[in-house]
């Protein structure tokens, strides 16, 4: 077990190192001047030399690439090139915004895929588990950014329940915070919510066919008595890998419907930085984003080595 | 199910949440609080360091203020100076200051104030407008309302800028965080800034000019139009300050709840010829392009009719402007027998376009115009700033290009052969620097001479002054005219 979760993090490791690479390589290709965009229309040849030099932009790739890790290695994000602020800080603030709109919307998709994946699957030969299979194949379908648009227009704009868009902190006025995330949770929410309800009604069909759950049905237990004492626990092992794989899809889904609801998370923050060519600042939330992701598998995995005595017993 | 139960107490919290308080933010009785939407955040408050236009439009005015400023039909009026007088060699300008005027942070604001700032501008500014203070060659406080600023050479030029970012007063004791909590001698100052979000401004009370009517006035920034307009539909904004696109103004002129002000700005939009391109060597040529494209007709498809046509580098609202759009008019026919003299045929134009909606949508008529009279003009949307900058503005990579140029007087860049117009001629910098160094009436004439000029010449094609389309609730007064400055002014604003 012990060599299993050391082969695990020297992937998880490996992989930041090969994500960081791409990323500056992908920055530097990037056509567009820093300091160009920095000086905009009025800038002179003259000013704009010395603003590379001044951004360190003129300097050898590897030296930028190697000063950059190096910042990282100690939490040090650089500063941006625009507002010449810490990024560090900067990205942790959006951060926290960005975390708030996943969990809510991971919050909707369970209560969304919990209840019916269980119930398509406690009736997945009867009419009413085929029509929500159905439902949920048509959720799947639907690109976050379109529902987000169609809840504006008719939740904000024709109804006006809810705001159109905004951000307000939550510790600022939790009312206008909780009724500014509605509508962006609920566009990301129902999406996964469709797909893992999906995932949810097949783990379940599989873990009432086993063995074990027969037997405990034999011995006079009665079906959901079954299901919760011996098969939750083995249903809740898919269930759970594709939660933490949707966490990571939300994440880069957040980007999107930030755009489309004026949320300044970390999608906003990214979209931005790679408008004004604020290399650094891109660079930093790219790699936080990977950081999310490789550390979600990462856990998945141990998780798993927990959960399924299978796992732990088994070759690494 | 326990899920089941736990998913319905969710749901009907929030339904709960949503239908509990709808009765919407933005209108009521007595609040003077005023919400204005914009379309670009300030990447920071400090507009010493950096360039971005949204900064002074949010700041300027608002938060700081200036000897003189400019007034919406583009006049030079006094501001923090209540007077000034100009010596007979345009040399010297001796600035009378209104008295009891303090900061925000509770400083007084005097002559050494005045002093402190313009030398700054010199010394630590590092954008390249601050090259407008150059001429400068000393300021003086003779008293603590009295301050003497002795130019190197006579400028026009240089008072006009005083009424931009670059004149706005500072407060030695309060430039510590100057990008996040400017100190100047306005009716505002910034309460809030919720980053990727909103500025908030709050009204000081112990402002010394007239207090504005409103008490807090949000700017709140969008990144995308659509979202934009959400928010005034839904009651979220009271003010728009710019629509960029005309289809989303239908919405707005169908409803009496909605008014909508139309106004000019500084942004002339125009067809950049490459003058280094041996192609246009030929002034026929040249000529033929400015003939072949109706500017009437460009306005009604990519603004809906709203916006000015204009023949040179000059705003309706600058003093010496003149309508030079029938200098080479829309004549498709002569524009064709114009190519054939010049020997001419099949011509093949690169057209490299910033992808910023009226960019392209202008670029896609003028390439059918072209069309026309037998030019091919090869369409290449370019990432705006980023790419556009580096190919066309820095790397003169480009046969046409169409771009919106929003500094306020800023024919002076045809004055420099460097510049990405690669315009080269003697008579007009003459023409130029004699406008700056004269007394204003012959300024006016000179600054004519070189509108004609260009347009004579076809430097470039001028197509169209942006229109400002301000929609607004209709209980909102105290709009703007037109925009011809870099501030938003929020000062008058209120509510009927």
């Amino acid at each position: 077990m012990v060599t299993r979760i050391l082969r695990r993090g020297l992937i998880f490791v490996v992989s930041l190192a090969v994500a960081s690479v791409v990323v500056f390589v992908f920055m530097a290709v990037l056509p567009g001047d820093p300091a160009q965009v920095a000086l905009g229309t009025n800038a002179t040849p003259e000013a704009v030399r010395q603003m590379r030099s001044e951004y360190g932009t003129d300097r050898p790739l590897l030296v930028q690439y190697a000063e950059w890790v190096g910042g990282l290695v100690q939490g040090d994000f650089g500063r941006s090139y625009v507002t010449g602020a810490e990024i560090g800080p900067q990205i942790l603030d959006r951060f926290q915004v960005t975390l708030w709109l996943c969990v809510t919307a991971m919050g909707v998709a369970l209560a969304i895929a919990l209840p019916l994946g269980a119930f398509a699957a406690a009736r997945h030969r009867t009419l009413g588990g085929t029509v929500l299979s159905g439902l949920s194949q048509v959720g799947v379908a639907i690109p976050n950014f379109l529902l987000g648009i169609l809840l504006i227009m008719l939740f904000a704009v024709h109804l006006g329940w809810f705001p159109s868009g905004g951000w307000t902190p939550p510790a600022e006025d939790p009312v206008a915070f909780a009724r500014k995330l509605v509508l962006p949770a609920v566009s990301l929410g129902l999406v996964q919510g469709a797909i893992l309800t999906r995932y949810v009604r097949s783990a379940v069909v599989d873990v009432l066919r086993e063995d074990y759950v027969r037997t405990a049905r034999a011995k006079g237990l009665r079906p959901y008595q079954a299901l919760v004492r011996h098969g939750l626990r083995n249903a809740a092992i898919p269930v759970v890998t594709v939660l933490a794989l949707q966490l990571a899809t939300l994440l880069i889904g957040a980007v999107v419907i930030e755009r489309v609801f004026v949320i300044p998370g970390l999608g906003s923050l990214l979209l931005d930085g790679v408008g004004d060519r604020d290399l650094l600042l891109v660079q930093g939330v790219v790699m936080v984003l990977a950081l999310a992701v490789l550390l979600i598998n990462f856990l998945v995995d141990l998780l798993y080595t927990v959960v399924d005595p299978r796992v732990r017993t088994a070759a690494p | 199910m326990a899920s089941r139960q736990a998913s319905a107490v969710v749901v009907a919290g929030v339904l709960l949440v949503g239908s509990g308080c709808s009765a919407g933010a933005g209108s009521g009785g007595e609040d003077t609080a005023m919400a204005v939407g914009f379309t670009a955040e300030p990447a920071s408050l400090d507009f010493t360091s950096n360039d971005g236009a949204a900064i002074p439009e949010v700041l300027l005015g608002n938060v700081y203020e200036g000897l003189v400023e400019l007034d919406a039909d583009g006049e030079i009026q006094p501001a923090l100076a209540e007077s000034w007088d100009v010596s007979d060699d345009r040399r010297t300008y001796e600035f009378t200051l209104a008295p009891e005027v303090t900061f925000s942070n509770g400083e007084p604001f005097t002559a050494d104030d005045v002093v402190f700032s313009v030398e700054r501008v010199r010394q630590e500014w590092t954008i390249s407008v601050a090259a407008a203070m150059d001429v400068v060659e000393s300021v003086t406080a003779e008293s603590p309302t009295e301050v003497t600023v002795e130019l190197s050479e006579p400028s026009n030029g240089w008072l006009y800028a005083m009424t931009t970012r670059i004149g706005a007063m500072f407060s030695p004791t309060g430039m510590e965080d100057l990008d996040t909590d400017p100190v100047g001698t306005g009716p505002y100052t910034v309460a809030d800034w919720t980053r990727g979000d909103s500025i908030t401004l709050e009204r000081r009370a112990d402002y010394w000019g007239e207090e504005p009517p409103t008490e807090t006035v949000e700017f709140r920034y969008f990144d995308d139009e659509n979202a934009l307009s959400n928010a005034m539909l839904t009651g979220a904004l009271d003010v728009v300050s710019n629509i960029a696109a005309p289809e989303s103004l239908d919405q707005f002129t169908r409803d009496d709840q909605y008014q909508v002000i139309e106004g000019t700005t500084n942004g002339e939009v125009v067809l950049a010829l490459n003058n280094d391109r041996e192609v246009f060597a030929d002034e026929r040529v040249r000529q033929a392009i400015a003939q072949a494209i109706d500017r009437d007709a460009l306005l009604d498809i990519v603004w809906a009719g709203h916006g000015e046509p204009i023949g040179s580098m000059v705003p309706p609202t600058d003093p010496w402007y003149e309508d030079l759009t029938d200098v080479h008019p829309y004549d498709p026919e002569r524009a064709e027998e114009l190519l054939e003299e010049a020997g001419v045929g099949d011509l093949t134009l690169d057209f490299p376009v910033p992808n910023l909606p009226y960019a392209i949508d202008t670029a896609q008529v003028v390439k059918s115009d072209l069309a026309e009279v037998g030019i091919t003009a090869e369409i290449e949307p370019l990432e705006f700033p980023a790419v556009w900058l580096e190919d066309v503005f820095t790397g003169h990579d480009f046969d046409l290009s169409v771009i919106a140029h929003t500094e306020g007087r800023d024919i002076s860049t045809f004055a420099d052969p460097e510049y990405y117009w690669g315009y080269d001629d003697d008579e007009l910098r003459t023409l130029l620097t004699e406008a700056d160094r004269s007394d204003p009436d012959t300024q006016a004439d000179r600054m004519g001479e070189a509108a004609e000029l260009l347009a004579q010449d076809v430097a470039a094609v001028f197509l169209y002054v942006q229109p400002m389309l301000i929609v607004a609730d209709e209980s909102v007064e105290g709009l703007p005219d037109n925009r011809v400055g870099e501030s938003f002014d929020v000062t008058t604003l209120t509510r009927s």
